[in-house]
């Protein structure tokens, strides 16, 4: 089959749906690839490299190809040139744009919406709202940089002390975490706020401090995406927001809620309070903004000198980039629907990757798909704009603290009680007892994987002690003491004596290298 | 022989079996850990002789003869066992061991129910509970043992109502205590009655608890035996009124609980629902359905060696698989032949690989691979991605692609060594028979995946010749 990759028409689109590179990979799937001529030239691949890489470099007719992969939606025009049975693979945003599923509909082709896979861990090397994301992340802190009037990074020169920038990022998603880690390798001081708590150890491990609040959990959502949050929240946040307002330099915002517009995180007076010179970059700012006053697409600056940039196109500020990764992310999506690797689309609905993408198959809209659930093993790393998933194990909910309280008095109750009534030698041994087991349990505590085994092994020698309660009963008593305790002892030996000699035996394999040589 | 010296010597065995536990816990000062275990040993049996013997109070020249045979005996069986073991072998040498302990708990007990003591109500409870852990461990390592030597199938038993059965039995065990402890000393044959009965019941526990358990499972029940192990010794010194008895037993005891409940955690299961027993079972009962996985490849000994030579970067997961073969001297051999011609070789060990916490380590370490390129699935997880060949020899569910994406698979969740990532993957293997969870792998189907069928040892073999 034949793929046809079309030159961007949208104005300021820099990206292209292949590479280079992606083009070699595309032609080992069995495909014969045309590209528009142009096609990469904003992303700085020019024709030359598109024909050493196997694909034939022709005008406009790419068009006529069986399959389309583009990176935007396609505009009126394009809509003209697409014919029944074509497949194409495009940005689409299904949810929000009915009528363009419709006008599809109608041309009779089958569309894939790449912004709609579904988050499962196996789709995410064809999830292009996560690359992108990172993409944005990194360059949100770029444009902030270029606007902020200071170093991002602290320096004592001989010109006097200078402090480092301070840094929010609202929203640990791909595009917050990769806000951070960019931001703090600049030098800034990072700070972090999710309305999901379980993200804190994501932030802390790119280097940025996780700003908390105290509020009854609802616990993470069931597919994956951030959802809306409580009233309750909802104040705590904002005065935590209009603190920080006050504090920072640079603020970045990356919350989105699928379907659903932007929540509004910063009010005016938070903005109108921040210093003259900050920073605030708004990546929500397609979808309504999360910060008050930005306007899609551009830079605003306030009366008192804050800097309000809404680029909605930052990924395609990194053209080269964005489209190597946005057609990685297509080979991966040719590679499932090219199951023999012979060239030859096969859409499997089944699927539930396909399913969840397909948007129009046929002429038939086939939008929206079943819900599909992912938090049951949701994979790390992956996200879209602010949202993660959730964490990688199923988690139980913890106890409320006052329930273990209660649990722990109960139980410190009870055991007062039975050591009322009991004598003096007793709680002595249970003193011992109690100490030997924290012991037991702290000494073990960083024990190596490999030494499990020897651990046990000696562990169980030395529980032979009980050897010791057999010694002092034989020969005492009647004669029925006697063997039953002889027995005894000849069992505890074999543990004792086995159990030494074994773990003996394998801790002398443990050899380092250099020992073994 | 003054009772202080005694305990002074009980305090010296106590400090050095302290030092064992935590010399056993790094690879630098394991042996030196084993000589204070066998010291504090030597010091707590010579004094505890001394004292049983001597003395107007001491058992005497009987006691003493008694004594070295017992002993001379058991030594004897012990040392033998221990010498003949195959390394694989080692997870059955261990449950039976456990077994013992838990025999001598239970004698200890009865024994003990014979003496007279200042405190005979507290005493009564002691006896009842030292029996009662001492049968469970006991039954308990026994059915271990069996299933784990393949002399019973491994497979879960399942009794209708067996969580109330386990729970019943506990309750049951309360009462009869209480019984105990109100019938006078004088009722001599209902005592006896009452303490063989907890006896059977104690039994029959533990051998259910372990029955319900699947053998995929095992490492997790073996370590936890270890711990009922220890608590077993800890009533005898209760019991006994002997301080070592106790740190001992409770050292053991709390050291295998935190042991399982690491092993719990690397198998995404909880805690208290091993220690319930049948926690293998829940898991199990999800349907796996008929799903076409597609086709699986073949590869021969000489492709995958032309994959391996071509490879800069080699990881091998082994699992039980390479126990039962083993196979783990050729692959050590060509472990060694690949990085002598500069490949780099790890090892990935799935914190359940093979039927005990640590199995894989031992047998690579009995082959002589240096334990620095013998890495855990979270060390090597991350760098699977940008590895060449993935060598899977005997592991199934451990490398299971299920686990990390098809939520309604039965080991959904469970952490797995994400071998598929990898660009290409071998997998040694006797046939396309499921693993221990006895679920399908899709893995096998994947189309980096390449299958090399027969024996693991001879294949290995194959590919060192090969080579």
């Amino acid at each position: 089959m034949r793929i046809g990759v079309p030159r961007e028409t949208v104005p300021g689109e820099t990206r292209v749906a292949a590479t280079p590179k992606t083009v070699e990979k595309l032609v080992g799937l069995g495909y014969t690839v045309f590209v528009e001529s142009g096609a990469g030239a904003l992303a700085a691949f020019d024709d030359e490299a598109y024909r050493t890489a196997g694909a034939d470099v022709i005008d406009d007719a790419v068009w006529n190809a069986d399959v389309v992969l583009k990176v935007n939606a396609p505009t009126e025009t394009e809509l003209e040139r697409l014919r029944p049975g074509q497949l194409l693979a495009a940005l689409l945003s299904p949810a929000l744009r009915p009528e363009l599923v419709e006008a599809l509909a109608a041309r009779g082709v089958t569309a894939l919406a790449m912004d709609a896979v579904p988050r499962i861990s196996r789709a995410q090397s064809l999830d292009v709202l996560s690359s992108m994301a990172n993409i944005g992340g990194y360059r949100a802190v770029i444009e902030a940089a270029h606007e902020f009037g200071s170093f991002f990074t602290g320096q004592v020169t001989a010109a006097g002390k200078v402090p480092p920038a301070k840094v929010l990022v609202v929203g640990a998603g791909v595009a917050g975490l990769a806000a951070i880690g960019t931001a703090n390798s600049l030098g800034a001081v990072v700070r972090a706020f999710d309305a999901r708590p379980e993200v804190a150890e994501q932030v802390e491990s790119m280097g940025a401090q996780f700003l908390r609040i105290e509020v009854e959990d609802e616990g993470p959502s069931a597919d994956g995406y951030a959802k809306e949050t409580s009233a309750d929240f909802d104040a705590k946040a904002a005065d935590l927001y209009a603190a920080q307002a006050r504090d920072v330099d640079i603020v970045i915002t990356t919350a989105l809620i699928p379907g659903r517009p932007a929540p509004r995180l910063l009010t005016e007076d938070m903005v109108a309070s921040m210093k003259p010179g900050s920073v605030v970059v708004d990546m929500a700012a397609a979808n309504g903004g999360n910060v008050a006053g930005t306007v899609a697409g551009e830079k605003v600056v306030t009366d008192n000198g804050v800097t309000l940039l809404g680029y909605t196109d930052l990924p395609g500020r990194l053209p080269t980039q964005s489209s190597q990764l946005y057609g990685t992310n297509l080979v991966n999506l040719l590679k499932l629907l090219t199951p023999e690797k012979d060239g030859e689309v096969v859409l499997d609905l089944d699927d539930v990757v396909q399913r969840g993408m397909t948007v129009v198959r046929d002429g038939e809209v086939m939008w929206p798909p079943p819900p599909v659930q992912v938090s049951a093993a949701p994979a790390p790393g992956t996200d879209v704009i602010t949202v993660d998933t959730t964490a990688t194990k199923a988690r139980r909910r913890p106890l409320p603290a006052g329930t273990k309280l209660a649990a722990a008095g109960v139980a410190a109750l009870l055991f007062l009680l039975v050591a009322a009534f009991s004598p003096a030698p007793f709680l002595g041994h249970f003193m011992v007892f109690m100490l030997s087991v924290v012991i037991g349990f702290y000494v073990i505590g960083n024990v190596h994987h490999a030494l499990h085994t020897p651990l046990m092994s000696v562990t169980n020698a030395i529980s032979g002690i009980i050897v010791v309660g057999a010694l002092l009963q034989v020969g005492r008593g009647g004669w029925a003491v006697s063997v039953v305790a002889f027995v005894g002892i000849l069992v505890a030996s074999i543990n004792v004596f086995g159990g030494f000699r074994v773990t003996a035996r394998m801790l002398e394999m443990f050899k380092r290298e250099e020992v073994a040589r | 022989m003054s009772p202080t010296l005694v305990q002074g010597a009980y305090i010296v065995a106590g400090l050095l079996f302290i030092l064992a536990l935590a010399g056993l816990s790094r690879h630098e000062t394991a042996r030196r850990g084993n000589r204070f275990g066998i010291a504090g040993m030597a010091v707590a049996l010579v004094f505890t002789v001394l004292a049983a013997v001597a003395g107007r109070n001491g058992s005497g020249g009987l006691g003493i003869a008694l004594i070295v045979v017992a002993m001379g005996i058991g030594a004897a069986i012990g040392l033998d066992r221990a010498r003949k073991v195959e390394m694989t072998g080692m997870p059955e040498l261990i449950a039976m061991l456990h077994s013992f302990v838990g025999l001598a708990a239970v004698l200890v007990g009865w024994n003990s129910s014979y003496e007279e003591t200042a405190y005979p109500k507290i005493h009564d409870v002691e006896v009842f509970v030292g029996v009662f852990i001492g049968a469970v461990t006991f039954t308990g390592s026994i059915v271990a043992f069996l299933k784990l030597s393949a002399r019973i199938p491994s497979k879960p038993l399942m009794l209708p109502f067996r969580n109330w059965l386990n729970v019943g039995a506990l309750g049951l065990f309360v009462v009869l205590t209480v019984v105990y402890v109100l019938v006078p000393d004088t009722a001599v044959f209902g005592r006896h009655l009452l303490l063989g009965l907890v006896t059977l019941l104690a039994l029959a526990l533990g051998w259910h608890l372990v029955a319900s358990i699947g053998g995929g499972d095992m490492p997790v029940v073996v370590s936890m035996l270890n711990s009922y192990s220890g608590w077993a010794a800890a009533a005898a010194g209760f019991l006994l009124n002997n301080d070592l008895l106790i740190i001992t037993g409770a050292l053991v005891g709390s050291s295998g609980a935190y042991l399982s409940y690491i092993m719990c955690q690397a198998m995404n299961r909880s805690f208290i629902s091993v220690i319930a027993g049948g926690f293998g079972v829940e898991a199990g009962t999800a349907a796996v359905g008929d799903v076409d996985y597609g086709e699986h490849r073949e590869v021969t000994a000489e492709g995958a060696a032309a994959l391996l030579s071509n490879a800069s970067s080699v990881v091998i997961t082994p699992g039980y698989g390479m126990a039962v073969a083993q196979a783990q001297y050729p692959v050590a051999s060509l472990t060694k032949a690949l990085r002598d011609k500069g490949v780099d070789v790890r090892f990935g060990i799935h914190p359940v690989a093979g039927r005990l916490p640590g199995h894989m380590n031992v047998l690579l370490a009995e082959a002589k691979v240096p334990y620095d390129i013998v890495l855990e699935m979270d060390e090597i997880n991350d760098d699977l991605s940008q590895t060449d060949v993935v060598l899977v020899i005997g592991a199934n569910d451990t490398v299971n692609p299920a686990a990390a994406e098809d939520p309604s698979s039965p080991i959904a969740g469970m952490p797995v060594l994400t071998v598929w990532e990898a660009k290409d993957v071998v997998v040694f293997k006797r046939s396309m028979a499921t693993g221990y969870a006895g679920v399908q792998n899709p893995l096998f189907f994947r189309e980096n995946t390449q299958m090399l069928f027969g024996d693991a040892k001879d294949r290995v073999e194959d590919i060192l010749k090969a080579l």
